[in-house]
C-alpha cells in the first residue's frame, strides 16, 4: 500500500540563512500513529507547517493522498486537519460558530449533526454557545481539535498537543487519539515528551538540526537499541573496578557503593552470570540487585549525542 | 471557484459586523449626521448655492465618498489583519482555497458593509436636503466600483501592516486629507486657479466628481474620465493582490 503521505527529499532555508529543515524524507502509512521526537527547534513544526501548507519549500515534495501540495493544493489540503501549537481562536465566537466557519473555509456543506458528533466526543456539546474567549486554556485547545476534525480529514496534524496541558487532560488526549486511529484517521504528532511518544505512537521518527535521524517501529526500536542496566549494591565500596572485570561495560557510582552493568538483553549471552561469578573470586559481595530497562528518553538521548559528536 | 469556503468568510465578517453593529453603523451615521449641521446648516447657511444646488444637497455624495472610503479601507485591512494578529491566519493558509477566494471573501464583506452604511447615509441625508439622483445605475455603478477597489485597498493594508498603528496610518494620513482636498465639500472651480489646478492630482476627486455627477448630473471633470480612473485604481490593486498571491509575501513564509 502506497503511504497516505510521502515527503520526498524536502529543504527548508529561510532569507536569514537559518536552515530549518535538510533533505528531509519519510513515508507515513495510513492508518498509524506517528510521533516526530526532537528538541526545540529541530525543525518539526516546520516539517508539519510545509506539509500542511503554511510555509513554502525550498526544494523537494510533499505528496498527501496522491496529491502534490503545491500543484495540487485543493485536493490535498482537503484531506487534513491541523491543530497548531499555539492556542489561536477567535477570541468573540461561540465553540459553534467556529467549528461551522472552519468547515465552510474547508468547503464542506453546512451539517451540524456531524458537527453535534464532534463536539460531543470532546465533551464541549455543553459548550457549544460559549464564547471561546469564556473558556480554560484546556477547553480551548479542545476546540482547537473540533475545529480541526470539523471537516472530517483523514490525516490530522497534532503540533505539541499536551504542552502545557495537565496530566487530566493529557490522558483525555491520549484517548482521543487513539480513538480517532480506530477510525482510520492517520495521526501524526509532534511532541517533546519521550513519555507522550513511547505511550502512543506506532511508530517514532526522531528529527534533529532539520535532519530525520530515524524512523522506526516503536517496539522495534525499543529492543533494538533498548539496552538494559544492572545495579549492584555493594557490601563494601570499591575504590576502582576490579582487573578481573574491566572492559566488560562496567562503572561505579554513588562513591563506589554501586556498580553498573550495561547489557545488550538482544545479545545471546548477557554474561550475568559470569560477571556474578568473577566477582565473588575478586572477593566483592553483592547486597542487592536491581535491573532496569533503558526508556526512549535514554535512547533519544545516546541518539542525539551520538550523531552531535 | 469554491464558493461555500468563499460564503464562509462572507458570513463569517458579516457576523462580525452585526456583532458590532453599534461601531460599525450607528458611529459613521452619527458622524455624518454631525457634517450636515456643521457644514450643511452652520456655514451651508451662508453659502446659497454651488453651481445652483443647494449646499447641503451638494455635499452629499462628497460626504458618502467619505465614508465609503474609510469604512471600505477600515474594514477590509481590519479583517485579514486580525486573524495574522490572533493567529487564527493559519486556517486560511491550510484550507484547500486559492488566495483569490479568500480575497473575494474579505473585500465581498468590506465592500457590501461599506454600501450598507453609504445606502443608509443617503437615507438619513433624505431628511436633512432635498435629493435627486439623476442617474441611479451609474449612481449604484460608482459606489460599487468605490467600495471594491478601496475594500482591495485595505486587504492589502491589511497584509502589509505588523502593528495596529501602521493599520491606522493608511486611512488617517491618506484617504481623509484626500477626500477632504477632493472636493468633497466644495467645488474646486471655487479655488484659485494654481490650486484647482494642483487638484487635478487627487485621484479622489475624480471618484467625487463622478459620483456627484450621478446625483446632480454636472461634473468637474468629464464622466469617462471619471470611470477610467477608478478602473485604473482597481485594476492597480488586483495586480497587487496577484503579487501577493504569487509572492506570498507577508502570508507564507
Amino acid at each position: 500500500m502506497s503511504p497516505i503521505v510521502s515527503v520526498e527529499n524536502l529543504s527548508k532555508s529561510y532569507a536569514s540563512g537559518t536552515v530549518a529543515l535538510a533533505n528531509v524524507s519519510l513515508d507515513i502509512e495510513a492508518g498509524e500513529i506517528l510521533a516526530l521526537l526532537g528538541p526545540n527547534g529541530a525543525g518539526k513544526t516546520t516539517l508539519i507547517s510545509i506539509i500542511c501548507g503554511l510555509v513554502m519549500p525550498t526544494s523537494g515534495r510533499v505528496i498527501v493522498g496522491g496529491h502534490d501540495t503545491v500543484k495540487d493544493y485543493r485536493a490535498a489540503r482537503s484531506l487534513i486537519g491541523l491543530v497548531p501549537q499555539e492556542i489561536s481562536i477567535e477570541v468573540f465566537e461561540t465553540v459553534m460558530n467556529s467549528v461551522r466557519f472552519t468547515r465552510g473555509l474547508f468547503g464542506k456543506r453546512p451539517d451540524d449533526a456531524y458537527l453535534e458528533q464532534v463536539l460531543q466526543s470532546l465533551s464541549l456539546w455543553d459548550k457549544r454557545d460559549a464564547r471561546n474567549m469564556e473558556l480554560s486554556g484546556g477547553m480551548k485547545r479542545r476546540v482547537l481539535i473540533a475545529k480541526a476534525l470539523s471537516h472530517g480529514p483523514r490525516i490530522l496534524f497534532l503540533d505539541e498537543p499536551t504542552a502545557g496541558v495537565d496530566v487530566n487532560l493529557r490522558r483525555d488526549m491520549w484517548q482521543l487519539v487513539r480513538r480517532l486511529r480506530d477510525d482510520g484517521v492517520t495521526i501524526i504528532l509532534t511532541t517533546h515528551y519521550i513519555e507522550e511518544a513511547e505511550e502512543m505512537a506506532d511508530r517514532i521518527g526522531v528529527i534533529d538540526k532539520g535532519r530525520v535521524m530515524l524512523v522506526e517501529d516503536k517496539e522495534r526500536l525499543m529492543r533494538q537499541l533498548g539496552r538494559k542496566q544492572l545495579r549492584m549494591e555493594l557490601q563494601e565500596p570499591l575504590a576502582a573496578v576490579p582487573d578481573s572485570v574491566t572492559g566488560r561495560g562496567l562503572s561505579l557510582a554513588e562513591e563506589g557503593r554501586v556498580l553498573i552493568y550495561d547489557y545488550d538483553t538482544q545479545a545471546e549471552r548477557t554474561g550475568i552470570t559470569r560477571l556474578i561469578a568473577d566477582l565473588a573470586q575478586a572477593g566483592v559481595s553483592v547486597r542487592d540487585l536491581d535491573s532496569r530497562q533503558s526508556s526512549l528518553e535514554d535512547v533519544f538521548l545516546s541518539l542525539v549525542e551520538e550523531r552531535g559528536s | 471557484m469554491n464558493w461555500i469556503s468563499i460564503w464562509a468568510i462572507y458570513r463569517f465578517e458579516m457576523s462580525r459586523t452585526f456583532r458590532t453593529i453599534a461601531q460599525s453603523v450607528v458611529s459613521p451615521v452619527i458622524s455624518t449626521a454631525l457634517y450636515f449641521v456643521v457644514f450643511g446648516s452652520a456655514i451651508g447657511s451662508r453659502i446659497e448655492s454651488v453651481e445652483g444646488i443647494g449646499y447641503g444637497a451638494f455635499i452629499v455624495p462628497g460626504l458618502i465618498m467619505l465614508t465609503v472610503l474609510q469604512q471600505a479601507v477600515s474594514n477590509a485591512s481590519f479583517g485579514i489583519y486580525f486573524p495574522k494578529f490572533i493567529g487564527t491566519i493559519y486556517e486560511l493558509l491550510t484550507a484547500p482555497m486559492s488566495f483569490l477566494e479568500v480575497v473575494a471573501g474579505y473585500v465581498g464583506a468590506a465592500a457590501t458593509k461599506a454600501v450598507m452604511i453609504a445606502l443608509i447615509i443617503l437615507l438619513t441625508a433624505s431628511f436633512f436636503v432635498d435629493l435627486r439622483i439623476a442617474h441611479p445605475v451609474w449612481m449604484v455603478a460608482f459606489l460599487l466600483l468605490t467600495a471594491v477597489s478601496f475594500s482591495l485597498l485595505g486587504f492589502i493594508i491589511g497584509i502589509w501592516a505588523r502593528n495596529f498603528e501602521q493599520l491606522q496610518l493608511v486611512p488617517l494620513l491618506m484617504i481623509t486629507p484626500l477626500v477632504f482636498l477632493g472636493g468633497a465639500f466644495y467645488s474646486s472651480t471655487m479655488l484659485p486657479p494654481f490650486w484647482a489646478a494642483v487638484t487635478r492630482f487627487n485621484p479622489v476627486l475624480y471618484l467625487i466628481s463622478g459620483f456627484r455627477w450621478s446625483f446632480y448630473d454636472m461634473a468637474e471633470v468629464p464622466v469617462a474620465i471619471s470611470l477610467l480612473a477608478i478602473g485604473v485604481f482597481l485594476a492597480a490593486c488586483l495586480g497587487i493582490v496577484w503579487w501577493i498571491f504569487r509572492t506570498g509575501w507577508r502570508i507564507r513564509q
